[in-house]
């Protein structure tokens, strides 16, 4: 094992050698790639408003069910994971990012059967925005029920 | 004494590599080395039910067409040496159940194809063994899971990152002569210079790369000119002017010789990042394009040096960096060639 120094002098040696990456047009192609997903979204929001009765406030519930649908579609004919490679944080960040976490866990482990394969690691990726959601919403929630008593 | 110096094994003049078989997925079948390959597929499923059995399907396939070749049958080989990247070396493991040859699984990621071609011919010059087949193999569906994440994952991966070979190759190693010798093997030793992102493997393995490139020309009183060509397994385009350039520190210049199988095995166009990785990189690579090179007379000398990033997921999470290990096999052309 090489000591620290040894280290951190190989990693300044090599940096010039390391193709950086490249920040600017990773942030644009983000900017892009998640804007896109959101029109889509604000598309089928008034789509549902329009011709099925859903109001602002209701419309976002049947929005976000057919993205995902999309996403979980998208990511079955292995076109998602190449979407995110060009999108990066645009396509991971969206709720379509959400279902293709799951979605590509349930395809990876199929192989392993309905019980211990999909349902065991169906939120192997997603399971970590699902708990620190919760926790987050759990603290929250008690700041804003502490405020509410004491105000 | 078949020993020089600390690390490197000299071989007799009675150790040859008879035959060799390969067997690619798609992305390789299009590569610029594709039609050298002898058996390709246009799926990634190679006709199978999951990932893990098109791993094994493909490891099997370059060992039948490396045994037919050579017109022999499983009852004919002593040992067989193979492994892959997957835990418990599965893919050797179920590979040897079918064949039923004494079997020895070996480890050394994606440094395993050298490995078990240095320990063959070992085993053959010792006496040991008059015919081993050393085989390996990797899938870049089975090592996406195994080592980062879902084949459909839409995360985003940096330009340093590599992609896995999908292919296994396999050579017979026997005393029965054959246009292609094997001379002399150095065992790396694991190096580690603190690289903890795997998808950055070329800037890890690099001084593993080095460090058995200078012992093996130190212990065998080689100069790298009398290489006709310095092969790495998978440093690809980020580790490949590293070694070079680590190498030229310590007065060593392979700037002329030196080729990368990553590099080799793909299209610049191809969207592989890197380069090329896996243990089926370095072998199909060595096994399917080199070692024709070497029949032709094309080549007369080279040097294979694998490059493993002994690489666990756990480890990974808990902090550690990436042990490296590089093996370099020496092979020589029997028939007289160009130069």
């Amino acid at each position: 094992m090489s000591n620290k120094e040894q280290q951190q002098e190989y990693a300044k040696k090599i940096k010039p050698l390391q193709p950086k990456p490249p920040y600017f047009i990773n942030c644009l192609k983000a900017y892009l790639v998640g804007g896109l997903i959101c029109v889509i979204g604000e598309a089928l929001m008034k789509f549902y408003m329009t011709y099925f009765n859903f109001n602002e406030e209701t419309a976002g519930n049947p929005t976000a069910a057919t993205l995902i649908l999309i996403a979980a579609l998208l990511t079955g004919i292995g076109v998602y994971d190449k979407i995110g490679q060009f999108g990066g944080a645009g396509s991971a960040v969206p709720v379509t990012g959400f279902a293709n976490a799951i979605t590509s866990a349930a395809l990876e482990h199929k192989s392993e059967g309905i019980v211990l394969g999909i349902a065991t690691n169906l939120f192997k990726l997603a399971g970590a925005v699902i708990v620190f959601g919760a926790v987050s919403a759990y603290i929250f929630g008690m700041i804003r029920y502490a405020f509410k008593t004491l105000m | 004494m078949k020993l020089q110096g600390r690390q490197t094994w000299k071989f007799g003049d009675k150790v040859f590599l008879n035959s060799t078989g390969t067997a690619v997925g798609p992305m390789e079948s299009e590569g610029p080395l594709g039609s050298l390959f002898d058996v390709r597929y246009n799926d990634l499923h190679c006709n199978e039910k999951n990932w893990e059995l098109a791993e094994r399907r493909l490891m099997e396939d370059s060992i039948a067409s490396c045994l037919n070749k050579a017109k022999l049958t499983n009852d004919d080989i002593n040992f067989f040496l193979a492994g892959d990247l997957l835990n418990q070396v599965v893919t050797a493991n179920y590979v040897a159940r079918g064949n039923e040859i004494p079997f020895l699984g070996v480890f050394g990621a994606c440094s395993t194809s050298m490995e078990s071609l240095a320990v063959g011919a070992a085993l053959v010059d010792g006496g040991f063994a008059q015919r081993v087949v050393a085989a390996v193999s990797s899938h870049n569906a089975t090592a996406e899971r195994q080592f980062r994440y879902p084949t459909e994952y839409g995360g985003q991966k940096p330009d340093t990152a590599t992609f896995t070979v999908t292919g296994a190759g396999a050579a017979l190693i026997s005393s029965e002569p054959s246009s292609v010798r094997i001379t002399s093997a150095t065992i790396g030793k694991v190096h580690d210079l603190g690289i903890k992102d795997p998808f950055d493997m070329g800037s890890a393995m690099a001084p593993a790369a080095a460090d058995t490139i200078m012992a093996h020309l130190k212990e065998t009183g080689m100069a790298p000119e009398e290489y006709d060509l310095i092969v790495t397994g998978d440093l690809s385009g980020v580790g490949a002017p590293i070694v070079k350039m680590l190498l030229k520190e310590k007065g060593i210049d392979v700037s002329g010789n030196h080729r990368d199988c990553g590099l080799m095995v793909y299209r610049p166009d191809q969207e592989v990042f890197a380069g090329g990785s896996g243990c089926g990189c370095s072998a199909v690579v060595t096994y399917g394009h080199l070692i024709k090179e070497l029949n032709s007379g094309s080549l007369k000398r080279i040097l294979v040096v694998a490059t493993g990033a002994l690489l666990n997921p756990t480890m990974i999470q808990q902090k550690e960096s990436i042990p490296t290990i590089a093996h370099a096999v020496a092979l020589e052309g029997t028939k007289g060639g160009s130069n």
